[in-house]
């Protein structure tokens, strides 16, 4: 599978993670710990960090990129990001990361109906977002 | 279509103005690429949201941009940051979070912005005039300047609104191009009570309900006959922000880009009607509270957005000279603090019990005394979203009558006239 680079970065070899609901970034995710902490979303209490995450949606508050560049200065960012279309207000977060220095997860976009072939434990994302399932 | 830059564009990315509008330049043109925006465009002004502390990288990242000597190009107000500068209020931040936030601050302040810490810059004297390209962040002051004012601005997160401001340019999509500030949705409340309608809840109910069927899509309302006033229009662009992601709404006859709906729609049939009932009404206005007694209050909280120097009368006038049995938190900018100070209202409304909280608030700022089970009463839209995930406290939605009411008495009172 090949898709398009949103935010360049470094190639991933993670599990995948596949939001189930759109999370909010900010109160969604906890910045010091990387677990999903809104209670109501239906994976609270997973991990994201170092995982190949794919979001069906964000939504909320212009403070997601606050959070995600937190987490990459945390070294809790996720392996990579695939969402379904581009996302300013979230990837400014990665954006911003690499302007200050830090090697971030490559972010990709990816239709929302081919999620499901990412849920394995061993996905390869190459820098070029060439996607291998083993 | 690739993305390109002028040639002063790409001399701004390449150092002329130095380092630190270098990297806003680059910030701005990689956010270009990844929307896909074929050009940059001058913005008039800005607003940024990203002064808020939400750990310590956002700090360093301001202050990288202040050794890089980086200033900003238009005006720029501040939104609320998380210490209130005034000494209005206290704040329960621990010692090393509180020494962040205030570096946070004044490396905003030495960019060039204007400590005007305000969610309401448009109450503060910053009105863009119609159809100019700016940068604003803070939701309910993209929706309003987008809707009320007729100026144009996409959802500018953190880092990328300030990022604007510096460089001077923003990334030419969405909101910025007049094609996509077309309503596709009529959301007709012509099948409501009248009296409803005039009623000060109407407005931040009626957002809320309108930001979760709408989403991210552009609505028209139809079917408001007098013009509600600004105060209303802040009220439900603020409840609808936070209840979705809306950036731009119009009201028939009302908003400068909706003489009437025909206009709204760019002359362009909708793609879909929400007729409004008054059960979509009730359901709306139950969905706002939390709580599910009525048997503890612990305080009152309004000014999300923050008040204006007329909300403050009306409150003044509610309070009458009465004592207050628990604290009521108005939340609100210096633009009406020195309103309030200049009349003597500060003082009448805090000698009766009245806690008024300059530069930030309390769904952002851990301000509220932390109680197991405590609740909160509100006449905002926005804090009763925000309230419970952010403050712990359980919410009842009422009007500012039944909030005064509730705090003379120290109970939950609703059905106050007013």
């Amino acid at each position: 599978m090949k898709a398009r680079v949103l935010v360049n970065g470094v190639g991933a070899k993670a599990c995948g993670l596949v939001l189930t609901a759109p999370i909010s970034f900010w109160g969604g995710v906890n910045p010091k710990t990387g677990l999903i902490a809104d209670v109501r979303h239906p994976q609270h209490g997973l991990s994201i960090s170092g995982k190949v995450l794919c979001l069906p949606g964000t939504i909320g508050s212009s403070s997601a990129a606050a959070v995600l560049l937190e987490l990459v200065t945390a070294n809790l960012a996720p392996a990579a990001l695939v969402l379904h279309e581009p996302d300013a207000i979230l990837l400014l977060g990665l954006i911003v990361a690499q302007e200050m220095g830090y090697s971030t997860p490559i972010a990709l976009q990816l239709d929302r109906q081919e999620f499901g072939r990412l849920e394995g434990d061993n996905i390869s994302i190459s820098s070029s977002g060439e996607i291998t399932l083993a | 279509m690739p993305l390109e830059l002028t040639a002063e564009q790409q001399a701004i990315a390449n150092g002329i103005r130095g380092e630190g509008a270098a990297m806003a330049m680059r910030i701005v043109a990689a956010t270009a690429r990844l929307m896909e925006a074929p050009s940059l465009i001058p913005i008039a002004s800005a607003h940024i949201d990203g002064a808020l502390y939400h750990g310590d990288s956002g700090t360093l990242f301001a202050e990288k941009l202040v050794a890089g000597d980086a200033r900003v190009a238009v005006r720029a107000t501040l939104n609320v940051g998380s210490i209130d500068l005034t000494g209005c209020s206290k704040n329960l931040l621990p010692l090393h979070e509180r020494a962040m936030a205030r570096r946070m601050m004044d490396a905003y302040r030495k960019l060039g912005c204007e400590p005007s810490w305000t969610c309401a810059p448009y109450q503060a004297g910053h009105r863009p005039a119609r159809g100019t390209d700016v940068a604003w962040g803070e939701s309910n002051a993209v929706v309003f300047c987008n809707s009320v004012l007729g100026a144009r601005t996409n959802r500018y997160g953190d880092f990328l609104d300030i990022a604007c401001a510096i460089s001077g340019y923003a990334p030419y999509y969405g909101f910025h191009r007049p094609e996509n500030r077309r309503a596709t949705v009529v959301f007709d409340v012509s099948g409501l009570d009248p009296a409803f309608l005039r009623s000060e809840v109407a407005f931040p109910i009626l957002g809320s309900l309108y930001g979760r069927e709408l989403g991210d899509a552009v609505g028209v309302v139809a079917g408001i006959t007098a013009d509600p006033g600004e105060d209303a229009l802040k009220a439900f662009g603020a409840a609808a922000a936070s209840a979705g992601a809306v950036g731009l709404f119009h009201v028939a006859g009302v908003t400068p880009e909706a003489s009437d709906l025909a206009a709204a729609l760019q002359h362009q049939p909708p793609l879909a009607v929400i007729r409004v009932t008054g059960a979509m009404v009730n359901d709306s206005r139950r969905r706002l509270s939390t709580a599910v007694t009525m048997d503890r209050l612990d305080a009152v909280a309004i000014g999300s957005p923050h008040l204006s120097v007329e909300e403050f009368d009306r409150l003044e006038a509610l309070i009458a000279g009465r004592h207050l049995k628990m604290p009521l938190y108005a939340c609100t900018g210096r633009h009406a603090l020195a309103a309030l100070e200049a009349s003597g209202s500060r003082a009448a409304l805090e000698a009766c019990g009245v806690v008024i909280v300059a530069d930030t608030c309390v769904v952002v700022t851990p301000i509220l005394p932390d109680i197991p089970g405590a609740v909160l009463m509100t006449n905002s839209g926005k804090f009763a979203h925000y309230a419970p995930g952010n403050t712990g406290y359980g919410v009842i939605y009422g009007s500012m009558a039944e909030c005064v009411t509730s705090a003379v008495e120290g109970r939950p009172i609703l059905g106050a006239a007013g």
